[in-house]
């Protein structure tokens, strides 16, 4: 079916994005509005303009490192509840990156929940998702196909590991692209550093303070600079993708990608990788489905990613009330800019 | 790393050519011989036979993976690849089960005959039993579609090196007509005179030449120039009292085009020329729209033949009496070439069935691009230039043979419709449809896929994507707002497209972001261009042959 612009008494669809009438505020929103609730601080997520924000503490800087430090923020941990106007709002957390969290409205007995984007796997770093029951649930489907399954966490950095010393072998340096805010600092927390000397580019080191000034228990690693490019056997540099262009064409060079597209060879190969480890932020086909049962929502919203399929396949085969919703800056696959992470 | 699936897994690895042809050269020294035989069997495109339709696949795996056959079709439209999307849909394997290839290929061969509920259960059960790396293998072979990404020049490299021969020698024990299940692989490198006197000679290939040539060329007498025409690059062998037609992909071509065959009562033996296979009819080329008529037939009408009659324009001689000629000066090579052409062709009724690809004689470069500019008007693509004084050798080399076509038409279209890309580019919208306007309607004409830098792609896509008014499919229409300057090599009148215009080679030349839609190009504009004659209309009646 087309994407459509449903209502609830809770939730709308409107231009400019998901929006709570009886609380008068918006979720995501992508034009400016006056309050707006941030579920995480990626880009395409929580954009510049509104006149208040209101996000979890462990985005706070991240937040007003990208948006500005001048920003109205208001911060609420999860588990607690706030009012506003007619609509009871409490977070819980989304399991994405540090700071995410779903989005809970309650009015009149009804009860809706935005997910944002979420993962339901631990990654030892963002606090861990949890189902929470609700009438409608407005999920994500950035991976809502069934080739989308991913391997234990432990199984992808073996392999990241056997990558990098094989690298460190044959004298090259293993550069890796992740993003800057989530992916960059659960792979790094996740590097074995016995291998060899870590170095990352600047935009994640500023990712990194951010999260530790809010308490986020993020990596320390020294900044890579062209000035002082070491040549130290085995070294591994961690950058993320728009970064990467001078360090790639060269033959010493091993690149690979960390993103839950690598799952599809064309991605890998379109981006002139030699390496591609399936690790993603979002939830795969079992995560999904697994969080639409455990709402027991009867409703479901899909956005973002696999909006058609995912919604046609919670209706047909679950019997749910699933529609696909147009969503104005990303469509289906959204392959190339990757998780999430729309801008630099 | 003594498999094809373990040699194709650490291919797939890296994305540097260095690594690839040490990992294949290691491969041909390391593997056994019959592993050796399948997978360069493989990799130089002889795929077995699909022995099942890929319908029945895609039913069987979706029942296997438990989802909905519309929820397949999905996730291969998403992947981009069939043997892709089996591998990554169906449930990991429950037990281990590593066979060599060559097995593979046979098992494939006899599950042709078996009933259909043999078949599914024999597939499930390879499904079920195979490790990752053997069942995207696997699921390649079943599915036809087998692409490596190593070019046959660095197999030859790697062959060459393992075994310790010269590339030359390796190109052409390659080439020709055998069969993996016929042979071992110490055959292939013995001399076999049966299979011999087939088999033809690797390709020189040319190189587009942009640019001016007085600045890298230098003196216009060290070049041979020639028209550069529009058809199927050809090998024609005449040997052991019999004649081969090769086409550039290695595929024997002589019964399709029957005339030619003729050839073998006028020719000596130990002759094989290279040129082009062309439609030709009054001392002209009929354009390749006429030849498209009898590619991909099956059965070819005496009308057919009347109708787009073909004629093989020789310009090299790479073997006369029996003695390979490809060392020899492109000048010496075209002296002998001339004087067998003159001496040998025959004529059919006034119409030639050989013929020299005439030189193009000039004394400056500014001549020859005046000529150059004349190429449409001849019906020719534009010019080659070749080095007078160089062999011929194989493959792609550098600085000896130059193809400098004319600049290609071109009109401003608007885009109309949208569908992903395969393998690479699946999970973006890189398929494009272009209309241009006819009465206050744009009228599709062309198809393109290529032409966009990354970035360009990138913002296209995700127009697309944010302005679909309509879905079927994969196909998304989308508001007629972007306009693209289309280019084509050739265009010529139709009855089977909606426009009544046939065009080829259609590619993206540039984004115009500065024309609104209404600016577009009209279907009258386009049908200016047409110089051709109309493509006869060709009517299969039955099936008869001379």
């Amino acid at each position: 079916m087309k994407p459509v612009s449903p209502q609830s008494r809770l939730l709308a669809f409107t231009d400019h994005g998901l929006y709570c009438p009886p609380g008068n505020f918006y979720i995501d929103p992508w034009r400016p509005v006056d309050q707006a609730l941030i579920t995480h601080a990626h880009a395409d997520h929580a954009r510049a303009g509104h006149g208040a924000y209101l996000a979890h503490p462990a985005s706070a800087s991240v937040l007003r490192a990208r948006i500005g430090a001048e920003i109205s923020l208001q911060t609420l941990p999860c588990g607690q509840s706030i009012t506003l106007q007619d609509a009871r709002v409490t977070f819980f957390p989304a399991g994405h990156i540090p700071g995410s969290v779903q989005i809970r409205i309650e009015h009149r007995g009804e009860t809706a929940v935005a997910a944002g984007d979420y993962k339901t796997t631990p990654d030892g770093l963002s606090e861990a998702w949890e189902p929470v029951r609700c009438h409608l649930f407005v999920t994500e489907s950035t991976f809502g196909l069934p080739i989308y399954h991913w391997r234990p966490e432990a199984e992808v950095f073996a392999e990241i590991h056997e990558w990098w010393r094989q690298n460190r072998e044959a004298g090259k340096t293993s550069v890796l692209l992740a993003y800057s805010l989530g992916k960059a600092q659960r792979v790094l927390r996740g590097l074995d550093r016995g291998i060899g000397p870590v170095w990352v580019h600047e935009s994640i080191q500023r990712m990194n303070d951010c999260l530790r000034a809010d308490g986020t228990d993020a990596p320390d690693f020294p900044v890579f600079r062209k000035a002082n490019r070491g040549n130290e056997s085995g070294q591994m540099i961690v950058t993320p993708p728009a970064a990467a262009d001078a360090l790639t064409r060269r033959s010493t060079v091993s690149l690979a990608q960390v993103s839950g597209w690598m799952t599809v060879r064309g991605n890998r190969r379109r981006l002139a990788l030699d390496r591609g480890f399936v690790l993603s932020d979002h939830a795969d086909w079992d995560g999904l489905n697994h969080a639409v049962a455990a709402t027991g929502a009867e409703r479901v919203w899909v956005t973002h990613g696999q909006t058609e399929a995912f919604s046609r396949w919670l209706r047909e085969e679950k019997g749910l009330d699933a529609v696909p919703v147009a969503t104005r800056f990303q469509g289906e696959g959204d392959g190339d800019n990757g998780e999430s992470e729309a801008g630099p | 790393m003594t498999t094809f699936a373990e040699l194709h897994a650490a291919l797939d690895r890296t994305n540097k050519t260095g690594e690839k042809l040490a990992l294949l050269e290691r491969f041909f020294r390391l593997a056994p011989d019959p592993e050796k035989l399948w997978t360069l069997a493989l990799l130089t495109g002889r795929r077995p036979r699909r022995p099942v339709s890929t319908a029945r696949l895609r039913e069987w795996a979706a029942a296997r993976a438990g989802i909905p056959g519309w929820l397949f079709e999905e996730c291969y439209q998403h992947a981009g690849d069939l043997g892709e999307t089996l591998h990554l849909l169906l449930p990991p394997a429950q037990t281990s089960e590593i066979r060599p290839t060559g097995e593979w290929f046979r098992w494939l061969d006899d599950l042709r005959g078996l009933s259909e509920s043999e078949q599914r259960a024999l597939i499930i059960e390879a499904w079920d039993g195979l490790p990752a790396a053997e069942r995207l293998v696997f699921n390649k072979l079943i599915t036809g579609g087998f692409r490596v990404g190593v070019s046959r020049a660095l197999v030859i490299r790697a062959l060459a090196a393992a075994m310790e021969m010269e590339p030359d020698r390796v190109a052409r024990a390659i080439m020709g007509n055998w069969d993996p299940r016929e042979t071992v692989f110490g055959n292939l490198w013995k001399e076999d005179p049966a299979a011999d006197l087939a088999r033809p000679y690797p390709f020189c290939l040319a190189h587009p030449f942009t640019g001016n040539p007085a600045d890298t060329l230098g003196t216009p007498a060290e070049w041979l120039a020639e028209w550069k025409w529009d058809g199927i690059r050809g090998q024609l062998i005449k040997r052991g009292g019999d004649l081969f037609l090769w086409s550039r992909g290695e595929e024997p071509v002589g019964d399709r085009f029957p005339e030619l065959l003729q050839l073998a009562g006028c020719l000596p033996d130990g002759t094989v020329m290279d040129g082009e296979i062309l439609p030709w009819r009054d001392g002209r080329p009929l354009g390749f729209s006429v030849l498209q008529t009898r590619i991909g037939r099956k059965a070819l009408t005496t009308r057919l033949l009347r109708e787009a009659p073909v004629v093989f324009t020789a310009y090299d001689l790479l073997e006369w009496e029996g003695r390979d000629f490809r060392g020899e000066p492109l000048d010496r090579r075209r002296e002998r070439l001339e004087h067998a052409v003159a001496a040998f062709a025959p004529r059919r009724g006034g119409a030639p069935l050989l013929r020299l690809s005439e030189e193009v004689p000039f004394q400056t470069w500014e001549e020859l691009a005046a000529l150059r500019d004349e190429s449409r008007d001849r019906l020719a693509e534009g010019l080659m230039i070749k080095k007078r004084d160089a062999p011929y050798p194989a493959g792609r080399p550098r600085g000896i043979w130059w193809k400098w076509k004319v600049d290609p038409f071109s009109v401003d279209a608007v885009l109309v419709q949208s569908q992903p890309g395969h393998g690479r580019r699946s999970t973006l919208h890189t398929d494009h449809t272009f209309a241009v306007w006819s009465d206050g309607a744009l009228v599709p004409f062309a198809k393109a896929y290529s032409g966009l830098t990354d970035e360009e792609i990138r913002r296209v896509d995700r127009f697309v994507k944010t302005h679909t008014t309509a879905r079927h499919g994969p196909v998304r229409t989308v508001a007629p707002e972007l306009v693209f300057e289309i280019g084509f090599e050739h265009i010529a009148r139709s009855t089977r497209h909606r426009a009544g215009v046939a065009v080829r080679f259609p590619r993206i030349l540039r984004w115009r972001e500065d024309k609104p839609a209404a600016e577009a190009d009209t279907l009258e504009t386009l049908k200016s261009l047409t110089r051709l004659p109309d493509i006869p209309k060709a009517k299969t009646t039955q099936l008869e042959l001379f």
